[in-house]
């Protein structure tokens, strides 16, 4: 197949150097590749959006085959809680910005390559900038209104995008945005509303699933800047890590997709967190929030020093049972779900403290208990977490 | 004929996988599936009962907004229905509980 990737008409490809034949002989030596397939690499611009469980494998091999130039978008530090999975960072690494600590480790795999740093997020106003300087884009982001984005920008800067998404033991990959391929709304219209799906914070993922699927997505970034093989255009990959099971389904590009199709009414990058739903995160505000929709929220310290003072303050859990598992600060373990129908365990007049892992689910929790009739209802802001980080740090964070 | 479920909706089969259902039109199978699971309901079918269009429903490897017949596809024991919704985890920050926080 011809490549999808345009090549510089003009632009010879690169020369490589006797250091960088010595270090590619294994692609050299595949008729596929050769000498003139590893110059394409070389002279190739791949964008990672994202650092994380996908981004790490992804932007390893890259870096590894001989990308000459790889972008990397990321605003965040590098937590504990990544290393179970985002392997391009490590232990020492906790702390430091992600672009950083990924630019180290690729630099160090392969010195003959650019990195490209982005420290920010991609937003509507700077994606078509930062994408329109790439080949190809590899999207690895964690959220819809990442993905929707990514998935317009590629489509309106004409840029394949190697898709790959997870979620606990189940991963997607496929190739969007190709010139006559279906692109990601072409599949999913819409997103879900937030909230209807539960979210990776309750649901977790295996460590390795991100390594299978970024070194998918890694390997269709390879083939769309060799033109070789059978790219993922038009056909979704599901990985099934539990029951190791890999599947194809068909996909169409839908003629009346609002960004891709025949008619397109998305010409332009539009506000995603609206799209999707979703409040964008408001100012850090100066004081304490008071209220969230009728709960009173109450912090750590005060909640900490009410029940030194000795009063009796019922404390509800609404986290999982495996959640409770690994950390508890004593409360009554009553799961978001199990709720509705559980409310009678619960006495009205006495003062209800929510808590969960961040006080998003006891918000939740608070209000449907307020719908319920209870009075006495406060939301611990910021959950087992918060009184983890201010109050007793041998609580584990999770 | 089977139907796989996947992850995100297996809290509302109680944990399986696969649901298998007696059914001679993919509508049909559909039916009976959130019959026996009427929790799944509302995550599939929007209040005027149309799919959600982050839901997507495969007869065995075909998109069933793209068979001529569309639900009305006759089915049979051998075949599959694979009920596919958007994810969007990337193994990065756990954000999604912010949002639910602060909507």
């Amino acid at each position: 197949m011809p490549t999808l990737v345009e090549e510089p008409v003009v632009t010879k490809l690169p020369d490589l150097s006797n250091e960088e034949i010595a270090r590619y002989s294994r692609h050299l030596l595949l008729p596929e590749v050769g000498m003139e397939g590893q110059k394409k690499l070389k002279a190739a611009k791949v964008l990672c959006v994202g650092t994380g469980g996908l981004g790490s494998p992804l932007a390893l091999y890259l870096a590894a085959a001989g990308v000459g130039t790889i972008g990397l978008v990321d605003f965040d530090v590098v937590d504990s809680s990544n290393l179970q999975r985002q392997i391009i960072h490590s232990t020492a690494d906790i702390g430091r910005p992600k672009i950083d600590s990924a630019e180290e480790k690729l630099k160090g795999l392969n010195p003959f390559i650019n990195i490209v740093k982005f420290d920010t997020m991609l937003t509507s106003a700077n994606a078509l900038e930062i994408i329109g300087q790439f080949d190809v884009i590899a999207d690895g982001t964690d959220n819809f209104q990442t993905r929707y984005l990514v998935n317009d920008a590629c489509v309106l800067t004409g840029k394949p995008n190697a898709y790959g998404s997870i979620f606990r033991f189940e991963g997607q990959a496929s190739v969007f945005a190709t010139k006559d391929g279906p692109c990601y709304r072409c599949l999913y219209p819409e997103p879900p509303p937030p909230g209807l799906v539960p979210s990776c914070a309750e649901g977790g993922v295996l460590g390795i699933l991100p390594g299978l699927v970024g070194v998918i997505q890694a390997t269709e970034a390879i083939k769309l800047i060799l033109g070789v093989g059978e790219p993922l255009i038009g056909r979704l990959l599901l990985v099934d890590a539990l029951n190791m099971n890999f599947r194809q389904l068909k996909l169409h590009k839908n003629p009346d997709c609002p960004v891709c199709g025949a008619n397109p009414t998305v010409t332009a990058l539009i506000d995603y967190d609206q799209f999707c739903g979703i409040t964008p995160p408001a100012p850090v505000p100066v004081a304490p929030v008071q209220e969230i929709n009728g709960i009173p929220q109450i912090s750590v310290t005060d909640f900490k020093r009410r029940l030194d003072e000795g009063e009796n303050i019922f404390l509800l859990d609404v986290r999982e049972p495996h959640e409770f598992q690994i950390a508890s600060i004593g409360g009554h373990l009553i799961p978001l779900r199990d709720l509705p129908a559980r409310v009678n365990e619960l006495d009205k007049n006495r003062e209800i403290v929510v808590h969960c892992k961040m006080g998003g689910r006891s918000q939740k929790a608070a209000e449907l208990l307020k719908q319920a009739g209870f009075t006495k209802i406060q939301n611990l802001a910021g959950g087992i977490q918060a009184w983890s980080e201010q109050i007793d740090p041998k609580v584990p964070k999770y | 004929m089977k139907i796989h479920i996947p992850t995100p909706l297996r809290v509302y089969t109680g944990k399986q996988d696969t649901v298998v259902v007696t059914a001679a039109t993919v509508g049909e199978a559909l039916s009976r599936l959130t019959t026996q699971h009427p929790e799944l309901q509302k995550h599939l079918y929007t209040e005027d009962g149309k799919l959600r269009s982050f839901v997507n429903v495969y007869l065995n490897d075909e998109d069933v907004r793209y068979l001529p017949e569309k639900d009305t596809t006759a089915v049979t024991e051998a075949d599959v229905l694979s009920i596919i919704p958007s994810i969007a985890g990337g193994g990065a920050a756990q954000r999604e509980e912010t949002n639910a926080n602060l909507s």
